[in-house]
C-alpha cells in the first residue's frame, strides 16, 4: 500500500471514530449507548488539551526553548474570535442560509472564528517571539511568562470583551470538531518535526552553537515554531471559548500554562505520543482523585478530594526526581513493534550499550539528564 | 507634592517587601542557578506560620515583645522549610537539567500553595495586629503609618545582618565562593552542600519576615499570596541583577515605587490602575531586552 492510501484510510477511520462517539454523546444516544454529560466534557477537554500540550511540546519539547506563556495565546485566540462570532456570527449565518442555526452556516462562522483566533494568535506569537527568543533557558521562560501575564490583563481592561465580567460566547464547537482539530494538530506537528525543518528544531535543541554553525538559520527556525505552536494555542482558544460558551480571564493565569508544561513533561518532552498521553493523564487524575473519601480526625472533617491538588503537585514533583525524562522521554509509544521484528544494527552491541540510537532519541542524551556545571 | 511624598512612601513600603523576597531568589540563583519559584509560597508560609504563633502562642494581644517572638518564630519556622524544601525536592534533581529543576520548583510552588489551600481554606484569614496602628502626620497631607516605619526598620536591620554574614563570616565567605564556582568550591574543601543548605534558610527566613511584616501592614493572609508578590519580587531580582545582593535591594524598591505610581498617577496619562500589576512585568521584559545583566549586574560572556 502506498503512504497516501494509508494516511487516507486512518484518516477516515479516525473521523469515523470521533463521529461514533459524538452520536453518543448526543441525547439520542447510539443503539442505547451513550455517554453522560460529565464525561462527555472530559472529552472534549482532553481534546482541547492535547492541541495544547502537543503545540507546545514543538517549541518546548523539539526545538528546546522553554516558553511557559502558552495561556495568553490562547487567551489570544479565545477573546479574539468570540469578539468575532458575538458581534458578526449570526448575521453571517443569516446572509448564508437565511436563519441562524444550520449545520453549514454554523460551521462556517466556526471555521472563520478558528482562522481568526489562529491569526491573531501567531500575530501575537511573532511580536512576542522575536524579541524573547534571544534570551535561553531560564530568561525566555520568565520573558514568556510576563508576556502572558501582560496580554491577560491588557484583555482583562478591554470592556468591549466583558472585561472582569465575562464574556458570553456562542456554542459553536462540539466534540466532533474539536476532537478533529486536534487530530489536525497531532498530524501536523508530527509532519513538522519528520520535515526538514523537524531536524533544524531538533538540531538547535541539541546545541544551538553547532547548528549554527552547520547552516540552520536558528533565529527563523526558532520563531517559526513558536508562530507555529502559538497559533496552535489560539485554536485550542478558539474552540474552549465556543465550548465553554463564558470566556473569564481567570482561565488563562500563569497556572493554565504551568498545566501545559506538566503534560509534556508527564509525558515526555520531545515526544509525540508522550504529550497525548501527558494530557489524557492530567485531564483525567484531578477527576479520578475527586472520588477520594472523606476521614474525620479529631473532630474535624478532612476530605480527601481536596487532597487532590495536592497530590497532583507531588506526583509532579516525584516524576521529576524518579524519572526525569518523563514516562516516554523522547521515544514514540506506537504499534511498529508489532509489524516487523527489530533487527539490531551490527556491531550495536559493542558501542558501549546504547544500541546505536541516534543521540536526538537517546533518553540518556545529554540534555536531559545532566549538565555541566557551569 | 503631598502626594508625591505620600506615594513615595508607599512605594517605598512595599518595595521593601519586594527587596526582602528578591534577596532569597537572588541568593538561591547565585549559587544553584535555579529560579526558585516555590520562594513566594514560602513568604506566604512565613505569615501563616506568624498567624499560628500569634493566635496561639499570644491569644492575639498586642504587644512589641509578641511582634518580636512572631517575627523571629515565623523566621525560624520558614527557614527550616526551606532547608526541608532544598533537602527533600531540589537535592535530588540537581544533577539533571536546568529545565528539571525548574519543573520541580514549580511543582513545589503548586504543592505548598494546595497544601494551605486544604489546611487553611482559600478564605483569607485577618492576621492579629500585635502593634495598634497610628498614623504620624509628617507635613502637610502626608502620613506615615507605624507598620511602615516598621517595616523599613526590621528590613534595614535584615539587611546589614545579611551584609555583615556575607561579608564577614566564614559561611558567607563559603557561599561567595560557592556561587563564584561550584565546583572549585567543592575542591578546596568546603561542604557545598551545607552551604547550599544554609543559603536556602537564610532567603526563606528573609521572605518569612517579609510575610509577617505585610500581615502587619495589609493584615490578610491567603494561602494564594505568594504568587503575584513573589513572580514581582523576582521581577526586582532580576532588574537589580540577578545574583546580585545590593541589586536585589535596588530592584525591589525601584518596583515597589514603579507600582505605587502607577496606581497614583497612571489614570492622569491613560493608565487605568488595574494595570499594576503588569507594570513589573513591563519593566522585566524591558530590562532583559536592553540590558539583561540588570542594572548593577556585569555582563558575563558566554563561553563556548
Amino acid at each position: 500500500m502506498s503512504s497516501w492510501v494509508r494516511s487516507l484510510i486512518g484518516g477516515i477511520a479516525i473521523i469515523a471514530v470521533l463521529y461514533v462517539i459524538s452520536l453518543m454523546m448526543s441525547e439520542a444516544g447510539l443503539f442505547g449507548m451513550g455517554i453522560d454529560n460529565y464525561t462527555a466534557r472530559l472529552f472534549v477537554f482532553i481534546a482541547i488539551n492535547v492541541i495544547l500540550a502537543t503545540s507546545l511540546n514543538l517549541i518546548n519539547g523539539f526545538t528546546g526553548q522553554f516558553s511557559i506563556g502558552h495561556a495568553g495565546f490562547m487567551a489570544v485566540g479565545a477573546y479574539a474570535s468570540a469578539y468575532f462570532t458575538v458581534n458578526y456570527g449570526e448575521a453571517i449565518e443569516r446572509a448564508v442560509s437565511g436563519s441562524p442555526g444550520g449545520a453549514f452556516s454554523s460551521a462556517l462562522v466556526l471555521i472563520l472564528a478558528i482562522i481568526i483566533g489562529a491569526i491573531g494568535a501567531s500575530i501575537t506569537g511573532l511580536i512576542v517571539g522575536i524579541p524573547s527568543l534571544r534570551l535561553k533557558g531560564d530568561y525566555l521562560a520568565i520573558v514568556t511568562l510576563g508576556f502572558a501575564e501582560i496580554i491577560r490583563i491588557v484583555i482583562l481592561n478591554i470592556d468591549a470583551v466583558g472585561g472582569a465580567t465575562g464574556y458570553q460566547v456562542p456554542g459553536y464547537a462540539d466534540f466532533l470538531w474539536i476532537g478533529f482539530f486536534a487530530v489536525i494538530t497531532v498530524v501536523v506537528v508530527h509532519n513538522i518535526v519528520r520535515s526538514d525543518m523537524g531536524r533544524a528544531l531538533i538540531s538547535i535543541r541539541e546545541d544551538e552553537l553547532a547548528a549554527e554553525a552547520m547552516g540552520v538559520n536558528t533565529t527563523r527556525y526558532k520563531v517559526t515554531s513558536f508562530v507555529i505552536s502559538s497559533a496552535f494555542a489560539g485554536i485550542a482558544g478558539v474552540l474552549f471559548a465556543h465550548y465553554n460558551k463564558f470566556l473569564s480571564t481567570n482561565d488563562f493565569q500563569f497556572i493554565k500554562s504551568f498545566e501545559v508544561i506538566i503534560m509534556i513533561v508527564i509525558g515526555g518532552m520531545g515526544s509525540m505520543t508522550g504529550a497525548i498521553i501527558g494530557a489524557v493523564v492530567v485531564t483525567l487524575l484531578p477527576e479520578l482523585l475527586r472520588r477520594l473519601p472523606e476521614i474525620q480526625v479529631a473532630g474535624t472533617t478532612f476530605n480527601f478530594a481536596d487532597l487532590r491538588l495536592v497530590i497532583f503537585a507531588l506526583i509532579l514533583i516525584l516524576t521529576m526526581i524518579f524519572r526525569p525524562q518523563g514516562l516516554l522521554g523522547t521515544k514514540e509509544f506506537g504499534l511498529s513493534w508489532l509489524k516487523r521484528p527489530r533487527v539490531k544494527p551490527e556491531g550495536a552491541d559493542s558501542v558501549g550499550g546504547t544500541e546505536g540510537t541516534p543521540i536526538a532519541e537517546d533518553p540518556e542524551a545529554k540534555h536531559l539528564t545532566s549538565e555541566g556545571d557551569d | 507634592m503631598d502626594t508625591f511624598v505620600q506615594q513615595l512612601i508607599n512605594g517605598l513600603t512595599i518595595g521593601s517587601i519586594y527587596a526582602l523576597i528578591a534577596l532569597g531568589y537572588t541568593m538561591v540563583y547565585g549559587i544553584l542557578k535555579l529560579i526558585n519559584f516555590a520562594h513566594g509560597d514560602v513568604y506566604m508560609v512565613g505569615a501563616y506560620a506568624g498567624f499560628m504563633i500569634s493566635v496561639y502562642a499570644f491569644n492575639s494581644q498586642p504587644s512589641i515583645i509578641a511582634f518580636l517572638i512572631v517575627l523571629f518564630g515565623s523566621m525560624l519556622i520558614a527557614g527550616s522549610i526551606g532547608i526541608l524544601i532544598e533537602r527533600l525536592a531540589y537535592r535530588p534533581v540537581r544533577k539533571f537539567s536546568r529545565m528539571t529543576t525548574l519543573i520541580t520548583a514549580m511543582g513545589m510552588s503548586l504543592f505548598l500553595e494546595y497544601l494551605f489551600t486544604f489546611v487553611f481554606t482559600g478564605i483569607p484569614k485577618s492576621f492579629p495586629l500585635l502593634i495598634p496602628n497610628e498614623n504620624y502626620k509628617i507635613f502637610g497631607e502626608v502620613t506615615i503609618n507605624n507598620s511602615q516605619i516598621l517595616i523599613f526598620v526590621v528590613s534595614v536591620v535584615l539587611m546589614i545582618a545579611l551584609q555583615y554574614i556575607i561579608l564577614y563570616t566564614k559561611i558567607g565567605k563559603a557561599m561567595r565562593a560557592v556561587s563564584f564556582n561550584l565546583n572549585s568550591a567543592k575542591l578546596m574543601g568546603i561542604n557545598t552542600d551545607f552551604v547550599i543548605a544554609f543559603t536556602f534558610g537564610l532567603g526563606s527566613a528573609l521572605a518569612a519576615a517579609a510575610g509577617v511584616l505585610v500581615a502587619q501592614y495589609q493584615p490578610k493572609i491567603f494561602p494564594l499570596m505568594g504568587l503575584m508578590t513573589g513572580l514581582k519580587a523576582f521581577v526586582a531580582a532580576v532588574l537589580g541583577g540577578i545574583g546580585n545582593i545590593p541589586g536585589a535591594v535596588l530592584g525591589g524598591l525601584l518596583i515597589g515605587m514603579a507600582e505605587t505610581f502607577v496606581v497614583g498617577y497612571g489614570q492622569n496619562v491613560g493608565i487605568p490602575s488595574t494595570y499594576r500589576d503588569a507594570v513589573a512585568f513591563a519593566i522585566l521584559i524591558l530590562v532583559l531586552l536592553i540590558r539583561p545583566a540588570g542594572l548593577l549586574g556585569s555582563n558575563v560572556q558566554e563561553k563556548v
